[in-house]
């Protein structure tokens, strides 16, 4: 077998465990936001016991990454890849512990009277699930394009967010008994609106790997 | 975190990044003193075959620049090319231009063994005289009548020595056979014997290919620090070593230079496909 077949299983292997793992957040974040939204605390508690096979991707990920550099040696668009991949799993990971924040929120929200019907929070939670999907389908296909795409969209969850702060902070101010409760939701919008920035790092790594291009702070 | 302005805007096209950093590699080259090693359209022939087509490349001073490509490429031939030394294998012939600080080393009346007194050469096998230690230090020396008492030959044998990074293993066995030496001592005294005559320019064909890890990272290392002193090019088949210890790196392919560019871009992001391929494995 020539070593370039072996380095191109063990990309392959990375590939397909970043997915999966990227696939495990994006589940974590819906089913944190249908457990808010819903007030489903069942579906809340799986978020949180899901947590545990997440952390292990992680792990496993952050093995094959150094594995593969050590033992296979990657160069150029390869060694693009394989950093990217070792900066994206930890980000995934973040996102899916915001999801398991959220869920926690849920979970005690839940025992509370609902404090208003939610609009724009579910608005903003399917903006940033969006974003994650769009932003990795991106990565895998390799798209820098579509990665860009993506940073744009960060701006609408900041809208959002912006806004969904302004009223739950009139909210607490006009009637005080809601603060705890408010303050709760504030939490959530902050957990999206830090997943949204998190998309955006991913879609920056995307560029990297395609494109080796850092883009990152360049403002 | 949340910015109220758009990202968009700022993100640089990649191609804008990439231009820039072409941009200041090649600033960077201009802003060195002038090439040390200048070769022009550079064509060469093995009687009729021509192994080398229309090379042009500028090695600066005070660098490393790795040759890379694969066997047969042409990359050790255009290493000899840089002294003259494909002139001992009859039928060749050299076409284009090699200058050295602006001399064309192939003008009529250039002193062959002047040029290789400036431009020394290692091999991939060492080949030390079946001599001691110190005269095979010393041979360049006393052939060129490059010293006028023993003093300072043996001041100038210790000075190689020592900017080989041998001295302090062999300083007190300097009439020891230079045979009974371990295979990396042999290739750092045939080091030593070139720095010897205080060259400007050295040559490394394949230094380190026949030894082990240790000895091929103490090569490695004196690769890196001769650099304060010398220009070096070295030919290597290990990617990884040209990625350690070159600056600048020119990829060969069938007699042709694909492309040269700063060792960092080289192995991150090189600018042609063929580059990429050789590189990650996927050639052929």
């Amino acid at each position: 077998m020539e070593l370039h077949r072996l380095l191109d299983r063990d990309l392959e292997m990375l590939r397909d465990r970043v997915l999966l793992l990227g696939g495990e957040t994006e589940t974590a974040l819906q089913k944190a936001m249908y457990a808010l939204i819903e007030r489903d605390t069942v579906t809340a508690r799986e978020v949180l016991d899901g947590d545990d096979e997440i952390d292990r991707l992680e792990v496993e990920i952050d093995r094959l990454c150094v594995d593969t550099i050590a033992l296979r040696q990657p160069a150029a668009r390869d060694l693009r890849f394989v950093i990217s991949v070792a900066k994206i799993t930890p980000i995934l990971e973040r996102i899916a512990d915001h999801a398991c924040n959220i869920a926690r929120v849920a979970v005690d929200l839940n025992d509370e009277p609902q404090l208003k019907p939610y609009v724009d929070l579910p608005r903003m939670a399917e903006f940033a699930s969006g974003m994650l999907r769009a932003a990795l389908d991106a990565f895998t296909s390799g798209d820098a394009a579509a990665a860009r795409a993506v940073i744009e969209r960060d701006d609408q969850i900041d809208q959002l967010y912006n806004r969904i702060f302004r009223d739950l902070i009139e909210m607490m101010v006009s009637n005080p008994t809601t603060t705890t409760r408010a303050a709760r939701l504030l939490f959530v919008t902050k957990h999206i609106e830090r997943i949204g920035d998190y998309v955006t790092d991913i879609c920056e790594l995307t560029v990297y790997m395609t494109e080796a291009a850092f883009i990152k702070h360049s403002n | 975190m949340a910015t109220p302005t758009s990202t968009t805007a700022s993100v640089k096209s990649a191609t804008e990044t990439m231009q820039e950093r072409t941009r200041a590699f090649e600033n960077d080259r201009e802003s060195r003193v002038a090439a040390k090693v200048s070769v022009r359209e550079l064509d060469f022939f093995y009687g009729r075959a021509q192994a080398l087509h229309k090379i042009s490349l500028d090695v600066g001073s005070q660098i490393v620049m790795a040759f890379i490509g694969p066997s047969g490429c042409g990359k050790s031939t255009f290493l000899r090319t840089l002294n003259r030394m494909n002139d001992t294998i009859p039928g060749t012939r050299v076409e284009g231009s090699v200058q050295i600080d602006g001399q064309d080393i192939y003008a009529p009346g250039t002193d062959v063994v002047e040029l290789r007194r400036r431009v020394g050469m290692v091999f991939q096998k060492s080949n030390p005289f079946p001599k001691s230690i110190f005269d095979n230090v010393a041979y360049g020396l006393r052939i060129n009548k490059l010293t006028s008492s023993k003093t300072e030959l043996s001041d100038r044998v210790e000075e190689a020595l020592t900017n080989a990074a041998l001295w302090p293993e062999v300083k007190d066995r300097l009439k020891a056979s230079a045979l009974s030496l371990s295979g990396g001592q042999q290739q750092r005294l045939c080091i030593a014997r070139a720095l010897a005559v205080r060259p400007e320019v050295i040559l490394m064909d394949e230094p380190a290919s026949a030894l082990d890890p240790i000895a091929t990272q103490k090569i490695e290392e004196l690769i890196v620090e001769l650099k304060r002193q010398y220009t070096i090019v070295i030919v290597t088949h290990n990617m990884q070593q040209a990625a350690r210890v070159s600056d600048e790196t020119a990829f060969f392919w069938l007699g042709k230079l694909v492309e040269v560019n700063s060792t960092e871009q080289m192995f991150t992001n090189p600018n042609e496909k063929l580059t990429e391929d050789y590189i990650t494995g996927r050639f052929g």
